[in-house]
């Protein structure tokens, strides 16, 4: 495990608040997530987990607050300049794009590599055809390293759960990002299949990347992160390694309240 | 290009040169041509729509409308203020171009029926334009003596000779749909008809690309038009309604929306039943269009080709079973 | 006269407008129940107008039993629309119930071609006499028979929603359809009463319209599309503000007519439609996170 280095941080919240109409999901949330670390958001259902996915990654623009990722402020970003930034996810419900192929979609995720438009497509200017054979071997490097290389061919749809969530990974990883956000990952997933996962984290985390997991797992959480921020009710409850988590009275309260 | 698809546009260009020849001599048919050069005509507007609505999801009911614009901008340039037609095309395209660009925008934010209604009612807008303006649309009635196209000087007097300038260009939009959709590009519209967020999340700039399809499509939509204009030499607004949405429409789905030969097929064929076939029935257009574009949505929604066996035909997911035997 | 102009427009305006609240509600019933936008609904107003010229010109029914016929032959295609197309297309993409609704209204367009030609056919207004000067400016008695039984139609369809239990069960289903199942609610048969519903609701507002503008094969279109807009204006699924939004939407049109130019008369609704999906499409009414929420 790494230890987290205070200084930097590859991801600042500043006092990140959203509301829906009357509904505060979150209430000004202030926290720092250090770079090549496993950070892990956890809390009881409607935390406020998803909702601060959401933000980070452009899909909501927070009510008030900002947000840095490197430094740079992202809040006002579209979700695709956010992507083409760094930053890369996987969806609560499996977002895979089910009629292509499970290679297509992690192809899809080297869109942003390159930046040929429609008339240098249409016209297969000089180039091309080397750009599709490099996107292509790329991507059969990432299903290698996921463990689906034997299943580039089939249609995404036509996967077991289990492994789809590892292709929305693949596919995540193949935009090259250098902060990737799981959210849910293990969800619905079966204990051999969740020891898999909590294991290609880990590596991913090995090879440089800073991931950001929602998860409710907790035995997978403890395992695997290298920190934990605790939400509820739209607020940081507690931050602070698994160990001082696990333990941590406020935390336990919290989620024996929600049962 | 995949080798499946350059052998399939081989035959088809073979075929398609050696039509007229074959078709000419026997009185009963040799009107055929005139009848392809509308099918081909009509195809540069359904490529248009399959990449816009087969590959990246987006309905658009506006198409007649874009056709109209490039049908009435050449022919206003061409016989109102002189313009030589090739020219007056281009002209057409950019302000084409320009319309979709704006109207885009704000339409391609918008999601499955909002968007169909708003290019419906674009798409009324248009045609109301072109029926009002009498000054310069000639309104209701319409324009005629419009200049035909020459090309270096000699003047494109036959049926033949429409026939191959249109079927070239024909081959030439299909050749560019076909790089496009295999390509990222290919991809990345795939992508956002069937998971836009997810797109969106994996940097796939989508209201940028929706609105460069957009445009294409009126782009083609509108050079098929100044095209129809030159062939027909006459005009009225009658040509670029809302009924004629709807048929570019079924032709693309009755083909197989996401199959650029599908839509080709679905072309030649809704053009011969609508010049040929139903021309007798006339009152039942409407009745057999709509049955047809039902019964295609219901119970084909990929077009007529996917009753085409796999094998014979080139196609984008191929669904095997497991290599490694897991369930 | 300035002043007698303006009050002339605004009883044609608000006269109008009514009919497209009609046909909005109508809209809204469906889409309220299941979310789908029913592309055929205006060809319910055209059958409508055509179904009671039927009855009063060739079977000779006098005016209130050609106004039920037509309108219960209108909910009998409503029935037969939602039982033997839609049902089946339930689980089909957006894109595919589009072109479904497209496609039927097509279907009905040509049917109503085949049986009615390309004429226009008028009826005779409800109630004899001619127009009635009110501060000089004349008002078709057909106008007040129109606003008269559009309200009456607004207010039972209120009581329906509100105090019935069917309506407050088709409520329900807008909101979950899955709750609604468990708890007992046939969601099934919402959807088909929603079908009739609005089908005969469309129907009313065409044999109310046709003594004063006539009805023809293809004004389903524009009408729809005009209804559309007054749907989308008032935000989709609120009554109140379609019916608002219709009477706003009538207005401009005839300001528009009595103003401006008669030919561009069409286009105003519809660029109102455009610019309230564009720049508002939650509508005056509606919320945007509803809006934001909603299945497209």
């Amino acid at each position: 495990m790494k230890s987290p280095n205070g200084d930097s941080s590859i991801l600042e919240l500043a006092e990140v608040r959203m509301n829906f109409g009357g509904v505060a999901a979150l209430k000004g949330i202030r926290y720092r997530v250090p770079p090549g670390i496993v950070q892990a958001v956890i809390g009881p259902n409607g935390a406020g987990k998803t909702t601060l996915f959401h933000c980070i990654t452009g899909l909501l623009r927070p009510t008030d607050g900002e947000i840095f990722f490197r430094g740079r402020r992202i809040d006002d970003l579209p979700p695709h300049g956010i992507a083409r930034m760094g930053i890369s996810r996987t969806f609560q419900h499996v977002a895979l794009f089910k009629e292509m192929t499970v290679l297509e979609n992690v192809m899809l995720g080297r869109h942003p590599r390159s930046s040929r438009g429609f008339l240098a497509t249409g016209l297969r200017l000089p180039g091309m055809r080397r750009e599709e054979r490099n996107i292509r071997e790329r991507s059969l490097e990432y299903l290698d390293f996921v463990g689906l290389g034997l299943d580039a061919d089939l249609a995404a749809g036509a996967l077991p759960l289990g492994k789809q969530k590892i292709l929305e990974i693949a596919r995540a990883l193949a935009t090259e990002p250098q902060l990737l956000l799981l959210d849910e990952p293990a969800g619905g997933l079966n204990m051999r299949e969740t020891e898999e996962l909590g294991t290609l984290i880990r590596r991913i985390c090995d090879q440089g990347t800073t991931l950001m997991l929602v998860e409710h797992d907790m035995n997978l959480v403890m395992d695997i992160s290298d920190r934990i921020l605790v939400l509820h009710y739209g607020e940081t409850l507690a931050t602070g390694s698994p160990r001082e988590i696990k333990d941590h009275p406020r935390v336990i309260e919290a989620y024996l309240g929600e049962s | 290009m995949q080798r499946k698809d350059l052998r399939i546009l081989l035959g088809t260009i073979l075929c398609l040169a050696a039509f007229p020849w074959l078709v000419q001599p026997l009185k009963a048919v040799s009107h055929y041509v005139d009848v392809m050069v509308f099918a081909g005509i009509f195809s540069l507007v359904t490529l248009g729509l399959s990449l816009l609505m087969g590959y990246a999801g987006q309905i658009s009911l506006a198409q007649a409308a874009f056709f109209g614009i490039g049908a009435y901008t050449s022919g206003i340039l061409t016989s109102r203020l002189g313009w030589d037609p090739w020219a007056a095309i281009p002209a057409g395209a950019g302000l084409a171009a320009a319309v979709a660009w704006l109207v885009g925008i704000p339409a391609l934010r918008l999601k499955g029926h909002y968007l169909a209604m708003a290019t419906l009612g674009f798409g009324v807008i248009v045609h109301i334009i072109l029926a009002e303006e009498v000054e310069w649309t000639g309104g209701p009635s319409g324009m005629v003596d419009i200049p035909g196209l020459k090309i270096f000087g000699w003047k494109l007097n036959s049926e033949i000779a429409w026939y191959y300038l249109v079927w070239g260009v024909v081959l030439l939009t299909l050749i560019f749909c076909f790089h496009v959709i295999h390509s990222r590009i290919g991809r990345a519209l795939r992508a956002i008809h069937e998971e836009e967020v997810a797109a969106e999340a994996m940097g796939v700039p989508t209201a940028r690309l929706k609105l460069q399809v957009f445009v294409i499509s009126a782009v083609l939509a509108s050079v098929a038009g100044s095209f129809y204009n030159h062939y027909v030499t006459c005009l009225n607004p009658g040509s670029f309604n809302l009924m004629w949405s709807m048929r570019f429409m079924l032709m693309v789905m009755v083909g197989g929306m996401q199959s650029l030969w599908g839509t080709l097929l679905g072309t030649v064929l809704l053009t011969f039943v609508g010049n040929e076939w139903l021309h007798v029935f006339a009152e039942f257009e409407m009745v057999v269009y709509g049955s047809l574009l039902l019964v295609v949505a219901l119970f084909l929604p990929k077009g007529l080709v996917s009753l085409i066996p796999r094998r014979l035909f080139p196609s984008s997911a191929e669904k095997s079973s497991p290599k490694d035997g897991n369930p | 006269m300035i002043t007698t102009d303006l009050l002339q427009y605004t009883i044609s305006g608000v006269t109008i407008g009514v009919i497209y609240a009609l046909v909005a509600i109508g809209y809204n019933i469906v889409y309220n129940v299941t979310e789908i936008i029913n592309f055929a609904q205006g060809e319910f107003v055209m059958l409508g107008g055509l179904l009671a010229v039927f009855f009063v010109g060739s079977l000779g029914f006098p005016i209130p039993l050609a106004f039920a016929a037509a309108v219960a032959g209108a909910g009998i295609l409503g029935f037969a629309m939602e039982r033997f197309v839609i049902r089946r297309a339930r689980s089909a993409s957006v894109l595919s119930l589009i072109i479904i609704t497209i496609a039927l209204s097509i279907l009905l367009k040509g049917g109503a071609m085949l049986g009615w030609g390309k004429d226009p056919y008028s009826l005779p207004a409800f109630s004899r006499g001619g127009p009635i000067m009110a501060a000089g400016a004349a008002v078709q008695p057909q106008a007040l028979w129109i606003l008269a039984i559009s309200g009456l139609v607004v207010g039972a369809l209120t009581i329906f929603f509100r105090r019935t239990v069917y309506g407050k069960a088709m409520l329900a289903c807008a909101d979950n359809p899955r709750a609604a199942r468990m708890v007992g609610i046939p969601v099934r048969r919402m959807v088909l009463l929603s079908f009739i519903l609005s089908a005969s609701i469309g129907a009313a507002a065409g044999v109310i319209i046709t003594p004063i503008s006539l009805m023809e094969y293809d004004r389903g279109a524009l009408l729809g599309l005009k209804g559309f807009g007054a749907a989308a204006l008032g935000g989709l699924g609120q009554f109140f503000g379609a019916l608002v939004a219709g009477v706003l939407l009538g207005l401009a049109e005839s300001f528009c007519a009595g103003y401006l130019s008669s030919g561009y008369k069409d286009a105003v609704a519809l660029v109102i439609l455009l610019l309230a999906l564009f720049f508002k499409p939650e509508g005056l009414f509606g919320s945007r996170e509803a809006a934001k929420l909603k299945r497209f």
